[in-house]
C-alpha cells in the first residue's frame, strides 16, 4: 500500500529541519568473512555516519573444541592440536605446551634441548610478526610489504621443514624433549638466514615506517593507555606498545632465556604505530637471541634421559631393543603417567602470553585443560578502543592488534 | 607448383577473420583460464592459500591471482580451513551469493572431512552444505597441492557442456 | 605494596575463611563465594596482583559434590608472581559465582566463556551471553556429561538448515581419533581407542542411511 507523502511548507521546513534531517544510527556487520578481519571474526558495529558508536565483537566462528579434545587425549597426542592454535607460530605453541606439561611432571630438559627450543621459538616469532606486518600492510593499503614478508617466510618454512618435516604444522616438541635433533649444518643455515634477513627486514620496515600514508592511518589511532592495557588483560606487543614492559622471557625466564641478552621494546603512546614499531624491533631482538643461542649451542642429549616413560623412544631403538619396544607400547597405549595436581604455565609467544592450566588426576590424560589464549584477551578491548573512531580506523586497529582466530576461539 | 603450407598457427591473411571451433571449447577456455577465487580463509589452510598467492608459488601463472573478497565477483570458492557449525550457514550464504557458473575447492582435511577435529563444534566436511568440485588432502596442503587442485578444476571446467546450459537459460 | 612470596599467609591473616589449596606450582588458596570480591580487590590494590590472567572452572563430574570449582589466576606486572584462587560453587545444578567485571574489564569475556562452556553463571554480570557457541545452543560442552562427539541440534540458521538438510550431528568416532577415557579405572580401559567400534575389520560396516 502506497502512502501519501506531503511536502512540508517552508515555515514548517525550517522549524522541523532538525527533526526531519536527524540522522539515524546504522548497524553494520563486518565479517565473519571479511578481508581485514584476519580470520573469522564478526564485528557488529553501530555507526553514526562514519563514526563508530558501539562495537560488539562476535567470536566463536572457529571454535573447534580444543579443550574438550584435550580432555580425551594423552599428553603427547595433543601436541599436533597446539600447532593449530596460533597457526602463524606453531613452534612457539609446541614449546609452551611442552613446558606446561613438564612443569606438571617436574621435568627439566637438558641444555641442548632448551637451546633448540629457544631458537625455534624465536624463528616462529619472526615468522609470525612477518605475517602480521604483511597482513597489516594489506589492511592499510600497502600490498608489496606482504610479498616481501612472504618471501622471507618461505625461507623460514624451508628451515622448519628441514627440522620438523612439515612447513608449518610442525608438532616438534615432545614431553621431555623435542622430536628429533637438529640436522647437520642446520644451525649454520639458520645463521645464514639471519645474516641476509636483517637487511631485508630494514627494507621491509622502511616501506612503512616513514611512509606518510601509513603514518596517517596509524599514528594517534587506537590509543590504548597503560591502565587500560593492564585492566583488559592485553599481553605481548599490544601491552608493550602501551608502555608496560611485561615480557616473561625476561621477567620469569624459562627454557634458559636468562642466558641471552636482549632488549624488550616498549611504546610510549600506545597507538597503532607504536604496536607496529614494537613488532619490528622484536624481530631484530629475536635475531639477536638466535645468534647467541647458536654461538653457545651446547652438545649432549636433546631429550630428558629420565623421562623415558614419557618421551617416545627413538624409532631406531624401538626396533632393536626389547625394553624400548615395551616402553613405546606403554606410552602409546596408556599415555605418560603424570602426577596428580594442578599447574599453570604461561610462555611468551608472538601474540602474548599463552597459558595452559592443567588439572591432572594422574594418568595419561589431563582431567581439565584450559588454554588461556592471548588473542582472546587482546580482542576484548575492541569495544572500548573502537568507540568514537572512524570505520576505516577499525580496520587499522584490528590489524595492529594482530590476532589469530584459531587461538582466540580454540 | 605446389607449396606446402608452412603456417602452423592461425593466420588472418589466409583464413580471414573467422575461426571455426566449438562453442564449448571457447567458453571453457575463457572460463578455465581466468578463475577468480573467493578465498574463504577460515583457519590454518588460509596461510598456505596466501603462500600460494605470494611470489614464490605465484598462482597468477594459472590465471587465478585475482582474489575477490566479494562473492559476487568470484567464480571459485576455496574453502580453506575448519568449518564450524557456527560458521557453516555463513559459508552457504556466501556460496549462494556467487554468480553462476561457480565451483568449490575444499582445501585441506578439515574442509574435506572435519579432519582431526572430531568434536561437537566442527562440521564434518563442507560438502554437507555446498557441492564440492575438488578436494585437497593435507593438513594443511602445500601450495603445490592447491595449484594441482586448480589445474584439476581447470580440466574439469574444460569438459563441461557450457554452451548447452548457457544458451538453454538465455 | 609488593607481591610477597607468602601471599597465602598474608591473605589468611586478613581474611579468616581463606585456606591454603594444594598446588603444583604457584601459591593457591580456597575461599568462599562471599569473600571472592574482597580478596580479589585486596590482591589488586594492596598486594600488587594487578593483572587478571584467566578465569575458568572445573567440572568434577556428575556425581561429585561440589561439582564446579571456579578458578582465578592473577599476575603481578611488577613482581611477576602468580596466585591462584579457587571457589567451590554451592549449587551443583545452578552454579553461581560473583563477577569480577567491576574490578577488571578483562573478566567480562572470561566469564562469558566460562558460562558458555561450563554453565557457571556469574551473578550481576552486565552481559552474560554465550561467546563461543551460538546463541540458543542448548548445552554446555565442557561439562563432563557432554560427549566429545556432541549431541544433535539444528544449525543456527534455519533457512540454511532447510536448504541443505544439514544439522549439527555427533561427530563420527569410528576409526579414530583414538581418544582416552578418564576417571578411576584400570589402565586397560583407559587406554586411547576409537570411541565407536560398531564396525571393525572383522565386522562389516553397516549400510549408510
Amino acid at each position: 500500500m502506497a502512502t501519501e507523502f506531503a511536502f512540508p511548507d517552508n515555515a514548517a521546513k525550517t522549524e522541523g529541519a532538525a527533526q526531519e534531517f536527524q540522522t539515524e544510527k546504522m548497524s553494520l556487520a563486518m565479517g565473519p568473512s571479511h578481508p581485514s578481519t584476519h580470520g573469522v571474526l564478526r564485528l557488529s558495529l553501530e555507526l553514526d555516519g562514519e563514526i563508530v558508536t558501539s562495537c560488539d565483537p562476535v567470536l566463536g566462528y572457529l571454535h573447534r573444541g580444543d579443550e574438550k579434545i584435550a580432555e580425551n587425549m594423552t599428553y603427547n597426542q595433543f601436541v599436533p592440536y597446539t600447532d593449530r592454535l596460533d597457526y602463524l607460530a606453531p613452534l612457539a605453541n609446541n614449546v609452551a605446551y611442552a613446558l606446561a606439561v613438564e612443569k606438571l611432571a617436574k621435568l627439566e630438559v637438558p641444555a641442548r634441548c632448551q637451546a633448540i627450543r629457544v631458537i625455534v621459538s624465536e624463528l616462529a616469532r619472526v615468522s609470525a610478526h612477518l605475517l602480521g606486518l604483511g597482513a597489516y600492510g594489506i589492511d592499510v593499503g600497502a600490498w608489496s610489504v606482504f610479498l616481501y614478508a612472504f618471501e622471507e617466510r618461505e625461507k623460514l618454512y624451508k628451515l622448519f621443514e628441514e627440522l620438523t618435516g612439515a612447513r608449518f604444522t610442525t608438532s616438534y616438541t615432545r614431553i621431555g624433549g623435542v622430536a628429533r635433533d637438529v640436522p647437520e649444518g642446520w644451525t649454520g643455515r639458520v645463521e645464514a638466514f639471519c645474516d641476509q634477513f636483517l637487511p631485508i627486514l630494514e627494507e621491509i620496515l622502511s616501506l612503512l615506517t616513514r611512509n606518510k600514508i601509513f603514518q596517517d592511518r596509524t599514528v594517534d589511532v587506537g590509543i590504548i593507555s597503560k591502565a587500560d592495557a593492564i585492566a583488559y588483560g592485553l599481553t605481548g606487543p599490544n601491552l608493550r606498545g602501551s608502555g608496560v614492559g611485561l615480557d616473561l622471557r625476561k621477567d620469569r625466564p624459562y627454557s634458559g632465556y636468562d642466558q641471552y641478552e636482549f632488549d624488550v621494546p616498549v611504546g610510549s603512546k600506545g597507538d597503532c604505530y607504536d604496536r607496529y614499531l614494537c613488532r619490528g624491533e622484536e624481530m631484530r631482538q629475536s635475531v639477536r637471541i638466535i645468534r647467541q643461542a647458536i654461538k653457545k649451542f651446547p652438545s649432549g642429549a636433546w631429550y630428558n634421559e629420565e623421562a623415558k616413560k614419557i618421551f617416545a623412544p627413538q624409532k631406531a631403538k624401538v626396533l632393536s631393543s626389547m625394553e624400548e619396544l615395551i616402553n613405546n607400547f606403554m606410552i602409546v597405549t596408556e599415555g605418560p603417567q603424570m602426577p596428580a595436581g594442578e599447574v599453570y604455565f604461561e610462555a611468551e609467544v608472538p601474540k602474548g602470553l599463552l597459558g595452559f592450566f592443567i588439572e591432572s588426576k594422574g594418568g595419561g590424560v589431563p582431567y581439565r585443560m584450559k588454554i588461556r589464549s592471548p588473542s582472546f584477551c587482546n580482542l576484548s578491548i575492541l569495544p572500548k578502543v573502537c568507540q568514537g573512531n572512524l570505520v576505516s580506523d577499525v580496520v587499522s586497529i584490528l590489524g595492529s592488534l594482530d590476532f589469530v582466530m584459531g587461538e582466540c576461539d580454540r | 607448383m605446389v607449396t606446402a603450407n608452412t603456417e602452423l598457427a592461425y593466420n588472418t591473411k589466409i583464413e580471414g577473420d573467422i575461426v571455426v571451433t566449438k562453442a564449448d571449447a571457447v567458453i571453457n577456455w575463457l572460463r578455465s583460464s581466468s578463475v577468480w577465487p573467493m578465498p574463504m580463509g577460515l583457519a590454518c589452510c588460509a596461510i598456505e592459500l596466501m603462500g600460494a598467492a605470494a611470489a614464490r608459488f605465484d598462482i597468477a601463472r594459472f590465471g587465478a591471482e585475482v582474489f575477490r573478497f566479494s562473492p559476487r565477483q568470484a567464480d571459485c570458492m576455496i574453502v580453506a580451513g575448519t568449518v564450524t557449525y557456527k560458521m557453516a550457514p555463513h559459508v552457504r550464504r556466501i556460496y549462494d551469493q556467487m554468480a553462476e557458473p561457480k565451483w568449490v575447492i575444499a582445501m585441506g582435511a578439515c574442509a574435506s572431512s572435519g579432519g582431526m577435529y572430531r568434536s561437537y563444534a566442527t562440521l564434518q566436511g563442507v560438502d554437507q552444505i555446498v557441492p564440492v568440485d575438488v578436494y585437497i588432502s593435507g593438513c594443511p596442503p602445500r601450495p603445490e597441492a592447491l595449484l594441482d587442485a586448480l589445474i584439476k578444476l581447470q580440466s574439469k571446467i574444460g569438459a563441461e557442456r557450457s554452451a548447452k546450459t548457457l544458451f538453454a537459460s538465455a | 605494596m609488593t607481591a610477597t612470596a607468602d601471599v597465602t599467609a598474608a591473605l589468611q591473616s586478613k581474611f579468616s575463611q581463606v585456606t591454603p589449596r594444594p598446588s603444583g606450582d604457584h601459591p593457591a588458596i580456597n575461599l568462599p563465594a562471599s569473600e571472592v570480591l574482597a580478596v580479589l580487590k585486596y590482591l589488586r590494590d594492596e598486594l600488587a596482583y594487578d593483572f587478571l590472567v584467566d578465569i575458568t572452572a572445573v567440572d568434577w563430574g556428575v556425581e561429585a559434590t561440589p561439582r564446579f570449582t571456579v578458578i582465578w589466576h592473577l599476575l603481578s606486572t611488577t613482581d611477576h608472581q602468580y596466585v591462584r584462587l579457587a571457589m567451590d560453587c554451592a549449587s551443583n545444578s545452578e552454579p553461581v559465582a560473583p563477577t569480577a567485571t567491576g574490578l577488571w574489564p578483562a573478566a567480562n569475556w572470561h566469564e562469558r566463556e566460562t558460562y558458555d562452556l561450563l554453565g557457571v553463571k556469574f551473578a550481576e554480570h552486565p552481559d552474560l551471553r554465550r561467546i563461543l557457541m551460538w546463541d540458543g545452543y542448548p548445552y554446555h560442552p565442557l561439562r563432563k556429561d557432554f560427549p566429545l562427539a556432541g549431541i544433535e541440534v539444528p544449525l543456527p540458521d534455519i533457512e540454511v538448515a532447510d536448504l541443505t538438510g544439514a544439522s549439527a550431528k555427533p561427530a563420527p568416532m569410528m576409526g579414530g581419533p583414538f581418544v582416552a577415557s578418564t576417571g578411576e579405572m584400570n589402565l586397560t580401559d583407559a587406554e586411547p581407542r576409537a570411541k565407536d567400534e560398531s564396525w571393525t575389520e572383522f565386522r562389516e560396516k553397516p549400510a549408510s542411511e
